[in-house]
């Protein structure tokens, strides 16, 4: 029964009912009723993906040429991602204005103009409404009523920026600029990846996880889980605790980058300290690959940077897996199903052999992935898990109650720093 | 090779994957193999990168080990229906053949769902015994989709 006594100033804006246990001080908790809520899904969709946030929608190498469009979403909003023959990526919502239909329905595709199925209102690339079918009726009958301007209807048109061939959107005027969204340490780690070169699309796979999106980019943000959760990386040295590395949280929270190094030292005392033998954990195991061609990678980017995640708020990834390139793309799909969209990239100038390393070495990533498969299923076993306990909340206090970069990877500061920019935008 | 050898391969092959016989799995190969998983969209668009992507029996047998010593995921099993093979006529490389496969997932808690649709792109050859080892199995998965994750090879 609604409390119709109840006012509504005691409800944190935007949700229906008030939270089970409110939310505590600080970073270090995170109520499970934040997973769980459909009033907190609705409220994210005004307020985090329609918010002050900048959405990666699709590669701009996907939409090369004057008139591709690219079908495509924001936080499960369809929009569409179009170059117009002045060079421009415009980007407008995948909506007609007359009654709501789709306005493209494949998800790629080159077009002069758009044209809505359903009564055939039309559209430029800019998502301007150029023609209504019968505006004048039939034979005098009928037709649009003659204070209808076809220039005050137009779908909702978004911000569109461009970071090394990614390109973002934002449904908000008043959201900074992205190179000041990002930041600078974030902007150069995109460079490091991605400057100045031809990228190419080499497949693109859905993933749809069992849980809250929210976990899923927790998941991505959490160094610390790497060695523990994922026994391929460390069996082979991918990427270990002890590894030369770090982590970098952007000045809102929201932004990281985690990131590791061979560090061949560091690798020869903590041999000699025994240091998971110590801990006992999971990771102490004898073995080895049939094939260790998967694992022969090259230092592309010349930096010995054998792993580089980096997240932007709400829901981008950039990642590189050694030789392994994905862009993945967070789509909710209600309070407890997710979207992954996996892009695997490479580059237009990759030599037949590092070419054929990605193709291996996407066996680490993805729905399959050596290291990625538990990334699929663990979210769903939170989501699981914290039925029932929505009076109840994580623990995040690995590494301190802070959300700032650090050296080590044993830390939950990028986690932290997520649920800042999470609450900054919701006000929860 | 008769079209009957390769349907008792493919019906072995079934039955190994679905009766948990993971070790084996490899053996159905050649050494030299190319084993991939993709989906119909990437196949169209000429797309190289698989879900799973192998140019060697060692590395099946590695996500063998991999699935068995490393990886967590939920205990489940598959049963996959296997249409009739199409074959092509026998060239310089092999036989050519195409299947269509339904493959459903029976998680461990008896949830039992249609995991994938598609169809098996293969291309066999006669071990020194005559017997049929693939020396390609390209798996054209219809949806672009995957639930969860793809942990048991299909
Ligand atoms: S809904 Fe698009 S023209 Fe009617
Ligand atoms: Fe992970």
């Amino acid at each position: 029964m609604p409390d119709h006594n109840l006012p509504e100033t005691a409800l944190p804006h935007g949700l229906t009912a008030p939270p089970e246990v409110p939310w505590p001080e600080g970073l270090t908790r995170v109520p499970y009723w934040v997973f769980q809520r459909e009033d907190v899904a609705a409220l994210e969709q005004t307020h985090v993906f329609r918010g002050e946030t900048w959405n990666y929608l699709c590669l701009e190498a996907e939409i090369a040429k004057p008139g591709d469009y690219r079908a495509t979403t924001l936080g499960g909003v369809p929009i569409l991602a179009v170059r117009d023959h002045d060079g421009e990526i415009y980007a407008f919502e995948n909506r007609c204005v007359h009654r709501g239909a789709l306005i493209a329905l494949e998800d790629f595709g080159h077009a002069r103009e758009f044209t809505c199925v359903y009564h055939a209102w039309s559209y430029d690339l800019q998502g301007n409404l150029k023609g209504v079918a019968f505006k004048d009726g039939i034979n005098g009958q009928g037709g649009m009523p003659e204070c209808f301007r076809m220039s005050e209807h137009s779908p909702r048109k978004l911000r569109t920026a461009v970071v090394h061939g990614l390109v973002f959107a934002s449904a908000s005027d008043t959201v900074p600029p992205i190179e000041e969204y990002l930041g600078d340490e974030i902007m150069e780690r995109i460079d490091r990846v991605l400057g100045g070169r031809e990228v190419e699309v080499i497949g693109r796979f859905t993933q749809e996880l069992p849980n809250n999106w929210k976990l899923y980019v927790e998941n991505v943000r959490d160094s610390y889980h790497a060695s523990l959760l994922h026994l391929f990386f460390t069996t082979f040295e991918l990427n270990r605790l002890n590894m030369k590395g770090g982590l970098i949280v952007s000045e809102s929270g929201g932004n990281h980058v985690s990131y590791s190094a061979i560090d061949r030292e560091a690798e020869a005392k903590a041999k000699a300290a025994n240091d998971y033998a110590a801990q006992n954990i999971r990771s102490e195991s004898d073995y080895r690959l049939k094939d260790p061609s998967v694992l022969e990678g090259q230092d592309e980017f010349g930096d010995g940077v054998t792993l580089q995640i980096l997240s932007v708020f709400p829901g981008f990834v950039l990642q590189q897996i050694q030789n392994a390139l994905a862009i993945r793309q967070v789509v909710p799909r209600g309070v407890g199903r997710t979207d992954l969209h996996w892009t695997y990239i490479g580059f237009k100038d990759d030599t037949p052999e590092l070419r054929k390393m990605r193709l291996k070495q996407g066996n680490l990533v993805g729905p399959a992935g050596y290291v990625s498969m538990e990334d699929g299923c663990v979210g769903g076993f939170v989501q699981r898990g914290v039925v029932g306990a929505s009076d109840r909340h994580a623990v995040l206090e690995m590494g301190g109650a802070d959300a700032s970069s650090t050296r080590t990877r044993a830390t939950e500061a990028s986690v932290r720093g997520f649920w800042k920019a999470y609450r900054e935008c919701t006000g929860l | 090779m008769q079209i009957t050898d390769i349907i008792a391969a493919q019906a072995r092959y079934a039955r190994c994957i679905d009766t948990d016989q993971l070790e084996a799995w490899p053996g159905f190969f050649t050494e030299d193999c190319l084993y991939r998983i993709t989906t119909a969209e990437n196949h169209r668009l000429g797309y190289a990168a698989g879900i799973i992507w192998a140019d060697s029996r060692g590395m099946l047998e590695d996500r063998v080990a991999a699935l068995r010593e490393a990886n967590i995921y939920e205990r489940h099993s598959y049963r996959h229906i296997l249409g009739l093979p199409l074959l092509e006529d026998e060239g310089p490389e092999g036989v050519r053949s195409e299947t269509p496969f339904l493959v459903a997932r029976i998680m461990r808690d008896g949830a039992t769902d249609l995991f994938a649709t598609g169809r098996y792109l293969d291309l066999w050859r006669a071990d020194e015994a005559g017997a049929p080892k693939l020396a390609e199995r390209i798996v054209v998965c219809d949806s672009s989709r995957t639930d969860t994750l793809l942990a048991l090879p299909l």
